[in-house]
């Protein structure tokens, strides 16, 4: 059952690093993560990874395998052949900490641009009433387990340093979206998203939704859905005129 | 070389669903609150809850309300619970779980809007608040956002988002800091650079979860180290209960790499039954005499329960997780197991395969992807994985303060509500109701002091020298081995059935542990790494697994998260008699001695009857009871 794999490993740190191989051994039934454990546990003590619960539940253990982003703890070895090397490198979109571990800190960063969740000021905690096919579509948003990996495969800022600053990425335009739908949110959030998010960037390739382990759809029922809202408000001919008429802000 | 130094009111220490209430308590009591968390923000093990937080909303069922969960709640926990905790969290849980609606969570609705409960293991009626099977993950992401939202209105108030309320990331604390008594701050360092804080705060609320970690077959993850738990006993503070430890019946058995992965008990709450290899329903044959007049005995009535409540009796597959797990580990050792080493879980048969994917999702979606197993079709192979301590710092139930002045605790850290067993769903909602507790107590701690207590200069040069010794040694032990070793210890000698010569073969096991653990060598730099870290946890795990251990062996009997081969039965005399660890500073040795459980107060016990009292409490209790009644 048990076989010896070739691994090649992104080692280094402060900017600087390489490729290092190893040959591992593996057992039926195992995922990558178990095998950097292993790896961890009998040849590189050091060898820096996150993880937390090891079941694709908290979206900690983010890296590229073979080039595409996965979670380590839901890649199986048997999807691979035994023959075949396997190259674990960190998340490219992220400056590295050290060999897989990736200073994810934009997200936190993006994270808190995003105004709040806010209510009306007259509802009492407990007086909620929603139907469930009202809160369906933002609980679609919120299975999300935060692995970035939709930031980091997103081309807007994969290869263009340049545009962070501008973009929140689908993770957090996902975010606005789910407050957007939210039934007791009250905040217009559609000129903001264009305006100070970048949701204009996106030009809806897919890579998020295609690359999300908790499969949501983040481009058909998020990032589609809000830039329809945001057509409707700023470049329908008659919002326009009413706006410029009555001053209306919504 | 320098260590950073930091002011705050408040040092919240973990970042799970009991450190975040407690921290955006304090906060909004107008402290300066840190809260520091071992992984990165929003990643703690809260979010592998998956059923749901119980709170006696009355949604579903109006009969439901605070007593009854208060009832269900000692009877779990077999009334070893400090019942003053098991009144609060059932009277404040649902407010609770509102202030969470009101802060963005969308729980799953009832179909006249509200919050809809679902079925639980001992809960009487459907009172679990959730969220499909992926309510923790709603809950930290909820109170996560939560802070970012206080940070949002600090900004404005003061141009910095974090003047009060500020996160850690990725920052381990390793030993708590005093002046004479009282605790005068904290000391770590960051995971990402190796480098050392120190932390001048009068008071720390303990947040830092459970101990799983010390056992291979577990549902936690890498943190749950027992830290808090450690961090604790050496500043002086008492753990409580240490020997009842609650294997959840249901983790995954195959393959080998997932053992002890949880599978959610809402698959039994919704309708799953459990098989074994020969296809009988064995829970029938394991229902205990305490619960005989509470549960089905046939799978007609078990069955008819799920659209009738009022007319049925629960199936037994809704017994507490105690005497599921038991039934299962000796079903698998009559053999009876499934090819795996378990038992068979089935929601295939009972539900069709659309309602199983909506309502276990990630059930569905964990089985496939990591065993080949399509729960829509075929059984799951389940058995008893090491879930969660119900032991833990001793603390006054309405302010969850230690002994130690300055010291809090609250969530799986702290001790005494769930008694010897914890029913499912009570965890999610005791993070909140005793996170929030927590946070007031530590404030109101803040705002009574004269002055406020500094550490020594030298207690913190010691705590760097203890921080920086596996990284100065060269040639010692490999940390990985020594946890390895006793994780299996642990697993075969202090388990699920417990007998006195195994568990003290594992006190002489844990004795040499700590000696090699004391050499442990973690070769490479202090930038993120993880084999100096683990050689750090490893002090914790093994202080932690000695308490389990000690207490495990004083205890003569059998009750909820303690099963004694050589005891077998429940003893009411036991019942009043609590077990209190401490130890010394340096951790070398632990002392365990009994104190007596206060009687229950007269209104609480009278919402019970005679009859199932007299199963639990002594005579002269019974006694206390019957003058109650007579008044």
């Amino acid at each position: 059952m048990g076989y010896k794999a070739k691994f090649r490993v992104w080692r280094g740190e402060g900017g600087e690093g390489r490729l290092e191989d190893f040959t591992v051994e593996v057992n039926e039934g195992e995922v990558v993560l178990d095998v950097i454990h292993r790896l961890q546990a009998t040849q590189a003590p050091d060898l820096a990874v996150r993880w937390n619960c090891k079941a694709g539940k908290c979206g900690s253990c983010s890296m590229e395998i073979n080039g595409k982003p996965r979670l380590g703890c839901m890649t199986r070895m048997s999807t691979f052949e035994e023959s075949e090397t396997i190259t674990v490198t960190p998340m490219r979109t992220f400056p590295v900490i050290k060999d897989l571990v990736t200073d994810v800190s934009f997200n936190y960063q993006k994270a808190r641009e995003i105004p709040s969740f806010t209510p009306p000021e007259d509802v009492e905690p407990g007086e909620y009433r929603m139907q469930q096919v009202d809160v369906e579509r933002s609980q679609e948003f919120r299975k999300c387990i935060e692995c970035f990996m939709c930031n980091n495969v997103c081309h807007v800022i994969r290869d263009h340093e340049e545009n962070k600053p501008a973009f929140a990425g689908p993770r957090f335009l996902m975010r606005i979206a789910e407050l957007d739908m939210h039934p007791y949110d009250v905040v217009d959030r559609k000129e903001s998203a264009q305006d100070e998010h970048g949701l204009g960037y996106c030009n809806i390739t897919k890579c998020c939704t295609e690359i999300c382990p908790e499969h949501i759809k983040i481009t058909d029922n998020a990032l589609i859905p809000m830039k329809e809202r945001v057509v409707d408000r700023k470049y329908d001919p008659l919002v326009w005129l009413g706006n410029k008429i009555f001053k209306r802000s919504s | 070389m320098e260590i950073e130094r930091h002011e705050y009111d408040v040092v919240v220490i973990g970042a799970g669903g009991a450190g975040l209430r407690a921290a955006i308590e304090a906060r909004q009591q107008g402290k300066r609150t840190a809260i520091v968390c071992k992984s990165l923000f929003g990643k703690a093990h809260t979010v592998m809850a998956e059923g749901g937080a119980a709170a006696a909303m009355g949604n579903v069922n109006p009969d439901d309300n605070w007593m009854v969960h208060f009832r269900d709640t000692m009877r779990g926990g077999k009334f070893l619970n400090n019942w003053r905790m098991a009144e609060l969290h059932a009277k404040e849980a649902p407010d609770r779980v509102w202030e969470l609606e009101a802060w963005g969570a969308l729980f799953d609705r009832t179909k006249d809007g509200k919050i809809s409960q679902r079925n639980f293991g001992g809960h009487e009626y459907p009172r679990l608040a959730h969220v499909g099977d992926r309510t923790g993950l709603e809950l930290i992401r909820t109170l996560q956002q939560r802070v970012v939202a206080l940070q949002q209105e600090d900004e404005k108030l003061h141009g910095d988002p974090e003047a009060y309320i500020k996160v850690f990331a990725e920052c381990t604390i390793t030993r708590l800091l005093k002046e004479g008594d009282a605790i005068a701050g904290a000391f770590g360092y960051w995971r990402e650079t190796g480098k050392f804080l120190l932390f001048d705060a009068p008071a720390v609320v303990l947040a830092t979860g459970g101990i799983g970690k010390s056992y291979v077959v577990t549902s936690n993850s890498w943190e749950y180290t027992g830290d808090g738990h450690a961090l604790a006993l050496l500043a002086g503070a008492q753990l409580i209960n240490m020997e009842f430890i609650q294997f959840h019946p249901t983790g995954m058995v195959w393959p080998p790499s997932v053992r002890g992965i949880l599978v959610t008990e809402s698959v039994r709450g919704d309708g799953g039954v459990l098989r074994n290899s020969e296809g009988r329903r064995f829970m029938f044959d394991y229902v205990p005499d305490v619960f005989k007049d509470k549960y089905a005995t046939t799978e007609e009535e078990g069955d008819r329960w799920y659209t009738d409540q009022a007319n049925n009796r629960r199936p037994p597959e809704l017994l507490p997780r105690d005497e599921v797990a038991r039934a299962i580990n000796s079903e698998v050792k009559a053999g009876r197991g499934s090819p795996q080493g378990g038992v068979f879980l089935d929601v295939s048969t009972r539900l069709p395969a659309d309602e199983i994917v909506k309502r276990l999702p990630s059930m569905h979606h964990q089985f496939k992807e990591l065993a080949d197993v399509d729960i829509t079709k075929e059984p799951m192979q389940v058995g008893p994985t090491c879930h969660y301590i119900m032991g833990g710092v001793e603390v006054d139930a309405d302010t969850g303060a230690a002994s130690v002045p300055g010291l809090f605790a609250a969530g799986e850290v702290s001790g005494g509500m769930h008694g010897s067993n914890r029913l499912g769903g009570n965890s999610l909602s005791d993070l909140l109701v005793f996170g929030r507790r927590a946070g007031a107590g530590a404030a109101a701690y803040v705002n009574g002091l004269a002055k406020r207590p500094v550490a020594a200069e030298t207690a913190v040069e010691d705590a760097r020298t203890e921080a920086l010794a596996p990284l100065e040694r060269s040639g010692g032990e490999n940390p990985y081995e020594v946890h390895h070793e006793l994780q299996r210890t642990m697993n075969e000698l202090v388990g699920i059935i417990r007998k006195a010569e195994e568990v003290s073969e594992a006190l002489e096991a844990v004795e040499k542990l700590k000696e090699r653990a004391a050499h442990t060598a973690s070769p490479g730099g202090r930038i993120y790494n993880p084999g100096w870290h683990l050689a750090l946890d490893l002090r914790n795990m093994l202080l932690v697994s000695e308490c389990v251990a000690r207490a495990a062996l004083l205890r003569e009997e059998s009750r909820g998260g303690h099963t004694r081969d050589d005891y077998p039965k429940m003893s009411p005399e036991w019942r009043r008699r609590l077990l209190v660890c401490s130890a010394t500073p340096d951790g070398a040795a632990v002392s365990v001695e009994e104190q007596t459980q206060p009687s229950m107060r007269g209104d609480l016990l009278a919402l019970f009857d005679r009859t199932e009292l007299s199963k639990y409490l002594t005579e002269d209790e019974l006694a206390e009871y019957d003058a109650v009644k007579e008044s």
